[in-house]
């Protein structure tokens, strides 16, 4: 049936972490093309960082798999770079020798003086040139953030993994780093699988937006293409006549119908079409302002 | 800040000062019934003068508020400079220099320390890693902790029979469990996410356990240490008072044998100034490994 391997392909993955009740997620279904930048909201509770730890292999789900490249994901790898929600330093190490513990973990060959130059690129990269013999206590929360994600793309994973990185950062200081990242992602064509509550990240940052309905049993409701162009700005990216649809069409699902969907999946009991139950499962494919709504059915061509 | 430390200390030398004054008013010699008694009995006993030479009693030498008790300040200050002014002398068995004796316990408390750290490390490595052995060892370790160091004595030169390692073993035995369970605790609550860190690195388990659990968990681990040290240093004056031989303990025993209490003071006080620095140097290294969070 499938001709091309995805990238990033999850089938029917779920989770129940004590036996017996409910699980957490459960059907949930999504693929992840190579350079494509993913999104995913939801509420608290919807599993969100534990379909993040099942991708970074540190975590197993109760069911299901996710592959990638064609091969399963089993346990933690190289090939996956993870920025942690909370930065997650080593806190006796500078700046350089966290990234350098990182390069030298995937390139052991290395000699110290090209680890060291490779390091200082990265860190460079995210502006941290002046702070690289600084300890983490010494910097601030935007600073230490930056160096997770210098250490994370330090180690040119095949795909970045990003837990809620700038959920703790002021609003200011995420503006800097979402360019930052923007502006690095651009360039290294890298594939990134995101976690975000902040509407406006999700839109400036993706390329698609993964919408999950709460938990317990959550599922992925909706996968909402990015309708804006891919130039967009942080500046500018509200003028866009696309910009508002899109806002409004997130907005409304985390206000509203992420509590529907929740209720409808498992509400009625007297389904005897299996098909339709399944087909209800799948996630929506959404183009806000573009074309309303894309039926399941062009859902399964894509 | 500086000003407080300054008054602090100031505070300190008067309080001293007159923990002098109490002492020297305390051990004054004092006028009346005593002296003029002391010179009555000498005399008297004149038949027994030899018997009496060999008890100390008619020695002019002999300094005769030293048989009264509790030495005075002078008698302290003498004690000190003799003992200080030639810390290793060595004339026998039974008289030797603080400094050969102060040697003796120090080498007694690092070796017995020296040898419970490299047990206990990496025992409370596998402890803290494993909840399995933690729990298989945990009523051992619960049992054992408590015991007096120096009820193991007995057993100790029983199978040893060498008084002098049997000291090396109670050390031992009293510094393992503050290090075992505090790097087990350390390793135990290394943060899940910097282990997580290691895992998406690939880290290899050698790597992990030097490059971020020992590191991570050093603090706790000192803390252990100091914690060590600290009991080994209380711990070594008695067993040396028990066992004898050399060492400070048994140099504030031997002293009051002699009924010289002035040099049992002098003892107690070295005894108290060497843990300290001990303390002090295990402060230091503590402070080097500890990081900001």
């Amino acid at each position: 049936m499938q001709t091309n391997i995805d990238f990033l392909k999850v089938e029917n993955l779920s989770k129940t972490y004590i036996a017996g009740s409910p699980p957490v997620f459960e059907n949930v279904n999504f693929d992840i093309q190579q350079g494509e930048f993913v999104c995913i909201i939801g509420h608290s509770g919807c599993g969100k960082t534990t379909i993040l730890n099942v991708l970074a292999g540190l975590e197993e789900a109760s069911s299901g798999y996710a592959y990638m490249l064609g091969r399963e994901i089993k346990g933690p790898s190289l090939e996956r770079g993870v920025v942690f929600q909370g930065h997650a330093l080593m806190p006796w190490m500078t700046v350089l020798q966290n990234i350098n513990f990182a390069v030298k973990s995937k390139y052991p060959d290395w000699p110290k003086a090209k680890i060291t130059a490779h390091s200082e690129k990265y860190i460079e990269l995210v502006g941290l040139g002046a702070a690289k013999q600084k300890r983490p206590s010494e910097l601030s929360g935007g600073m230490k953030q930056r160096v997770g994600v210098a250490r994370a793309f330090a180690i040119e994973p095949k795909m970045l993994l990003l837990d809620e990185p700038f959920g703790a950062l002021d609003a200011l200081t995420r503006g800097v780093i979402q360019d930052e990242l923007l502006k690095i992602c651009a360039s290294t064509k890298q594939t990134v699988f995101m976690i975000t509550h902040d509407v406006d990240e999700a839109i400036l940052l993706s390329d698609k937006i993964m919408l999950m309905s709460n938990g317990p049993n959550a599922r992925i409701a909706e996968i909402v293409e990015n309708t804006l162009p891919k130039n967009r700005e942080r500046a500018t990216m509200h003028h866009d006549p696309m910009y508002y649809p899109m806002r409004n069409h997130l907005v409304d699902f985390l206000v509203h119908r992420s509590k529907l969907v929740q209720q409808s999946s498992h509400a009625p009991q007297n389904q005897n079409n299996v098909r339709d139950i399944t087909q209800r499962l799948k996630p929506r494919l959404v183009r806000p302002g573009k074309e309303q709504m894309v039926s399941n059915q062009s859902t399964q061509m894509n | 800040m500086n000003s407080i430390k300054l008054k602090g200390a100031l505070l300190s030398v008067i309080l001293f000062l007159m923990m002098l004054a109490v002492w020297h008013l305390a051990t004054a010699p004092k006028s009346g019934i005593n002296q003029p008694d002391r010179v009555s009995t000498t005399p008297a006993s004149s038949g027994n003068s030899e018997y009496d030479l060999l008890m100390g009693k008619g020695s002019k030498d002999v300094a005769p508020a030293q048989k009264s008790g509790f030495p005075t300040l002078t008698q302290m200050g003498e004690t000190f400079y003799k003992q200080l002014s030639d810390p290793f002398y060595d004339k026998g068995p039974n008289d030797k220099g603080i400094g050969i004796q102060l040697a003796y316990s120090l080498a007694r408390v690092s070796l017995g320390f020296l040898l419970a750290l490299v047990v206990a490390l990496p025992v409370g490595f596998l402890i803290g890693m494993s909840p399995l052995l933690s729990a298989a060892l945990n009523p051992f370790i619960q049992i054992l902790k408590p015991i007096s160091p120096l009820a193991w004595m007995p057993i100790a030169l029983y199978t040893i029979k060498d008084s002098s390692i049997s000291g090396v073993f109670v050390i031992f035995i009293c510094s393992i469990w503050p290090m075992l369970i505090n790097t087990a605790f350390g390793v135990a609550s290394v943060r899940k996410e910097l282990l997580n860190v290691a895992k998406t690195l690939e880290v290899n388990p050698i790597r992990k356990a030097f490059k971020v659990i020992l590191p991570a968990a050093a603090p706790t681990i000192l803390t252990g240490m100091r914690i060590s040290m600290g009991i080994a240093w209380l711990v070594i004056v008695a067993a040396e008072m028990l066992v004898g031989g050399t060492g400070i303990g048994y140099f504030l025993w031997n002293e009051w044998n002699n009924l010289a209490i002035s040099s049992v003071l002098f003892a107690i006080v070295v005894i108290g100034f060497v843990g300290m620095l001990l303390d002090m140097l295990f402060a230091k290294l503590q402070k080097m490994v500890t990081y900001a969070d």
